[in-house]
């Protein structure tokens, strides 16, 4: 649906390195780097608005690379919104479609429909001046969709929201994809490549590092690099009960600190915070599971040790607790974490 | 600490002599005037015909020149090569450059032996001694005030709405027409209003243009020339309180652009 085809481009101190990216129609894409290693410069250039050095850019086959960007039909929301000052909410809602050749009446639904699925309906007279982050998010989000592109490609979209507009907004993005947008978003935190993509790919000095399918990016992490930024390799789709449990796949039944009564979501739980032993403890952690030790994997400075408990739980644990409690593959161990080193992501 | 306590004294004492500078020769003309003599001097049909001439010359010129104006400074605002520098240099010329001088340039330009001249005489124009010669020497002398104050505004819509607006399927036209041109109207309004006030007051470049027909800077010195102080008098202060008005206007408009700004 969008390929990238060996994207160069420099700017200034930065450079974008033969980027390859796939994205097949309905993906929910995550790229995932730091800030400033050119992952808004790649949108921009499948934008247009950036010209590469070279490589190409196709949407739905047609190589879109030189094609000018009002005829292009990628989307992008920017990290600041970009929402037109002097315009109201529904003036900027209405941008794409004025001065189409669109019935009046059809223009008026389109902006309600799109209004109503962000959730602004009550804001359309409003100038957007004292409007809130979420609230600009929103009307930039809006306006993006009544001109209907083929593929959205968000610039951080959630940088700069407080928790609980995230998990609105997420909500909302999720929505958005599930309705057969194509999204392309790019951002600097894991969570929201967890929360939110099917695909993620890694970029790191202008390459992609690593690219797939989200779980097998985050649970096969290529290097050390990637290991350590995403870091998060337990993480897992779960069920919540109203009475403070988590069901993973079925299998597993955990305690957790449910505070939202969240019904349905992702749960994270990082290695370090695990303790693996091998006589089970009396501690104020709640969920203590006997499995048996599947794989023990050496890294620098530590070991990362894979134990089925029914599912496949990662622990992280040093070099000389590994020799201390001579843990083996195939042997058996205890885990133990507390459910308040449960992370939640709706 | 008792020399940086009279600090503020001090520059109030030198900041208000300077003020007092500017405002004691206006106050004394205006206080040398009696009501009569304004009364008088609104009646009379040349000094009405001059100022109405001014006002209409000045404004056509402003927003004849506008037109190409703008967009050369939306160009200047945007894009970046080689030789902008001397772009903004060649604006910037007539500030520079002594207002005589520049008539006597605008004169050469427009005369019946330049190429222009003849252009004109060939359908029966002549620019000298006519309202466009006056246009011309109003504009070259006041042009860049307006395009200084456009690319000022123009720099100051961020090139990302810019961008917004294209990836949105406008065409370029219709983003400067409907995100540029409004982000930077009031400074473009604000250059609009210094270029037609400093049109009004000019005199150096347009006697040398056309003594006749008589725009009100020229009528003042020929009724001082001709009769004396007593003369020029009241039409210098009709004409200000013209002017004033205009400065008024231009001040409002600049205090509305900081408050909406902040």
């Amino acid at each position: 649906m969008l390929k990238l085809k060996d994207i160069s481009v420099k700017l200034g101190d930065f450079q974008l390195k033969e980027i390859n990216l796939n994205l097949d129609k309905g993906d929910y894409y995550v790229l995932l780097g730091k800030s400033g290693v050119g992952k808004t410069v790649l949108l921009e250039i499948i934008a247009g608005l950036i010209k590469p050095s070279s490589g190409q850019v196709f949407l739905n086959d047609e190589d879109i690379t030189h094609k000018k960007i009002q005829k292009r039909k990628v989307g992008i929301v920017f990290q600041d919104f970009s929402v037109f000052p002097h315009l109201n909410v529904k003036q900027n809602i209405a941008y794409p479609i004025k001065g189409k050749k669109i019935a009046n009446i059809e223009k008026e639904d389109l902006i309600n429909i799109y209004a109503e699925l962000t959730n602004i309906s009550h804001l359309l007279n409003r100038d957007t001046q004292n409007l809130s982050g979420g609230e600009l998010q929103r009307v930039a989000l809006a306006r993006m969709l009544v001109s209907k592109p083929d593929c959205l490609l968000l610039d951080e979209p959630l940088a700069s929201l407080d928790v609980q507009l995230k998990g609105g907004l997420r909500k909302l993005l999720r929505y958005i994809n599930q309705s057969g947008v194509t999204i392309l978003h790019v951002t600097h935190d894991y969570e929201e490549a967890i929360a939110l993509s099917n695909k993620v790919a890694v970029i790191h000095e202008g390459k992609i590092i690593q690219k797939g399918l989200t779980k097998e990016v985050f649970q096969k992490p290529a290097n050390d690099f990637v290991a350590n930024f995403t870091g998060i390799k337990n993480f897992f789709h779960a069920q919540f009960s109203p009475t403070n449990t988590a069901n993973i796949n079925g299998t597993l039944e955990i305690n957790v600190s449910n505070k939202d009564q969240i019904e349905k979501g992702k749960i994270i739980i990082r290695g370090e915070e695990i303790i693996l032993s091998n006589e089970k403890i009396e501690s104020s952690a709640t969920n203590n599971f006997h499995g048996k030790i599947k794989q023990i994997i050496p890294y620098l400075s530590n070991h990362e040790v894979i134990i089925d408990i029914g599912i496949d739980l990662t622990v992280v644990i040093s070099e000389e607790s590994l020799v201390k409690f001579n843990f083996r593959e195939n042997s058996k161990a205890w885990v133990s974490f507390k459910s308040t080193a449960i992370k939640i992501i709706p | 600490m008792t020399n940086s306590k009279n600090i503020p004294l001090i520059f109030s004492l030198l900041g208000g002599l300077i003020l007092l500078f500017i405002i004691s020769p206006l106050i004394s003309m205006f206080l040398a005037t009696t009501p009569l003599q304004l009364f008088e001097t609104t009646k009379d049909t040349e000094v009405l015909d001059s100022i109405w001439l001014t006002l209409r010359v000045s404004f056509l010129t402003t927003l004849f020149f506008a037109i190409g104006a703008i967009p050369l400074s939306y160009f200047l605002s945007r894009m970046n090569f080689r030789f902008k520098n001397i772009i903004n240099g060649i604006v910037d010329l007539p500030i520079v450059i002594p207002h005589s001088a520049a008539g006597i340039a605008i004169l050469g330009f427009i005369s019946r032996d330049s190429v222009l001249g003849q252009i004109a005489s060939s359908v029966g124009l002549n620019f000298v001694g006519h309202p466009i010669g006056i246009g011309l020497a109003m504009a070259f002398v006041s042009i860049p005030f307006l395009i200084n104050a456009a690319r000022d505004g123009f720099e100051n819509v961020p090139v990302k709405l810019e961008k917004t607006a294209l990836n949105l399927g406008a065409s370029p036209i219709r983003v400067f027409f409907t995100i540029s041109l409004p982000l930077a109207w009031k400074n473009i309004l604000s250059g609009l209003i210094m270029m037609f006030a400093r049109g009004l007051s000019e005199f150096g470049a347009v006697i040398i243009v056309a003594y006749h027909p008589m725009i009100t800077p020229i009528l003042i010195y020929e009724r001082f020339g001709s009769f004396g102080l007593k003369y020029a008098r009241p039409v210098s202060v009709v004409f200000i309180l013209v002017c004033l008005a205009f400065f008024i206007l231009l001040r409002t408009l600049a205090k509305e652009k900081k408050s909406a700004n902040a």
